[in-house]
């Protein structure tokens, strides 16, 4: 098993890391193409801006790899919102995996979304919680996968063929958070 | 659902070891960092803080390796603060697995800073972190642990402070702080009519009791304490069992 965390500048790549070294991996840290393309396993990370997150990709072609990946890909907090169709946030366009639209969360309730919520996944029985920290949310859409209700329903994870995307941040969810890991590795 | 209210146990750090002070003062020993955040995590705390207190550079420079090896062996979020100027020093601490950059004394001196981290890493990342003390004209904000008065109104600070890029406060009453008298809630309540984004209320928790006031009486989210934990006077999975009864609580 070869995972392959994508770095292409948006930070926070060392907790992500950290957190598969205590599940007893070593993940490789690369924005190379051809390291990316031969990993059984894919981390696309991401804290900060989707505009400079996506010029960032492109200055690495990253834009065109990744939606070409074939092994199991999974996007955490902004990468997540990368692999939508777009968002609001800088008015970026997405990788366009997920059927969702990024949407800022509605100031009728505390923004950002700081702190533990509970997930309903789809195919999973009763809540967990997990960490998040965000300010712009995904839309339900066909891939939603988990719901989290905070002012509204949004989409807390998402699912199509290879690719999985949580909102929150599994390496900082505790036990929790390290039993995505390990379930996104056995894919 | 909202979210759930967040027990945050602070680390303040000097020379590579905890302390804590009363009032700020009188320093004692509260052990090595690293084991006690660990510790913290495992009782089921929510998130942490880690402040830098050193006076030097010398000490500053045993601060970077406590974030690393925090970040490595725990899996819960944490905060960093203390002598925060610069987006570069931000940087390493971010790269070093820190979640959120708390800056206090040194937005003060140059509030463009909550712009450029915020900026930089965006909002949900920078914390301002504000120390207040009600005196005879009002809540106002100080600086150097508490020592000085800059005279300035808590209030217009922080609606400033949130204008300009602030994700989340940081609000320590220093009246508070050390002495175990509850939080001062009249305070978080003017601040939450005012602003809309996470608040982190901080100083003079004793009791239970104490938390269970500022999470019915105000919409703040988190609940700082030190030295009740570090000491073992009210244990993180006794005081949220405690809490279970009445409030959200993971």
């Amino acid at each position: 098993m070869e995972v392959v965390i994508i770095d292409y500048g948006a930070g926070n790549l060392f907790s992500v890391q950290q957190a598969f070294k205590r599940l007893g991996i070593e993940p490789i840290v690369s924005n190379d193409s051809d390291v990316i393309k031969s990993a059984s396993h894919v981390v696309f990370p991401g804290v900060g801006h989707a505009q400079t997150a996506m010029e960032q990709l492109k200055s690495k072609q990253l834009d065109v790899l990744i939606p070409q990946l074939k092994q199991p890909v999974l996007g955490i907090c902004l990468g997540m919102q990368l692999l939508c169709e777009s968002t609001e946030e800088g008015n970026v366009q997405g990788l366009g995996i997920f059927r969702s639209n990024i949407e800022l969360i509605s100031d009728e309730v505390i923004v950002p979304h700081i702190g533990w919520n509970d997930v309903q996944f789809s195919d999973q029985k009763g809540t967990n919680a997990y960490y998040f920290v965000h300010s712009y949310k995904a839309s339900i859409c066909e891939d939603t996968w988990g719901i989290c209700d905070y002012g509204q329903p949004f989409s807390a994870a998402l699912k199509r063929n290879n690719f999985f995307g949580v909102q929150f941040h599994p390496e900082k969810s505790s036990e929790q958070g390290a039993r995505i890991l390990t379930e996104f590795l056995q894919q | 659902m909202d979210v759930y209210k967040r027990i945050i146990p602070c680390l303040d750090i000097q020379n590579g070891r905890t302390v804590k002070g009363i009032n700020f003062e009188s320093i004692r020993d509260a052990g090595d960092p690293v084991q006690l955040a660990k510790l913290y995590a495992e009782q089921g705390a929510d998130e942490l803080v880690l402040l830098d207190i050193s006076a030097t550079n010398e000490e500053r420079s045993t601060f970077l390796p406590i974030v690393e090896a925090v970040a490595a062996q725990v899996d819960i979020p944490f905060t960093v603060g203390g002598g925060i100027a610069s987006v570069e020093t931000a940087f390493q601490l971010l790269r070093a697995g820190a979640d959120k950059i708390s800056v206090n004394s040194s937005a003060i001196q140059r509030p463009e800073l909550i712009t450029e981290l915020s900026g930089q890493f965006g909002k949900q990342c920078v914390v301002v972190a504000v120390d207040i003390r009600k005196t005879a004209t009002g809540w106002t904000v100080h600086t150097h642990g508490g020592k000085r008065d800059t005279g300035r109104d808590a209030l217009e600070w922080i609606v400033e402070a949130v204008k300009r890029g602030a994700g989340e406060l940081l609000i320590t009453s220093m009246d508070g702080d050390g002495t175990k008298n509850g939080f001062a809630i009249d305070f978080y309540k003017q601040v939450t009519q005012r602003v809309n984004v996470p608040i982190i209320a901080s100083g003079g928790a004793g009791t239970a009791q104490h938390f269970e006031d500022l999470f019915t009486e105000t919409t703040v989210t988190g609940g700082l304490a030190a030295s009740i934990f570090h000491y073992g006077e009210l244990p993180i999975p006794e005081l949220k069992q405690q809490l279970k009864q009445t409030i959200r609580i993971r």
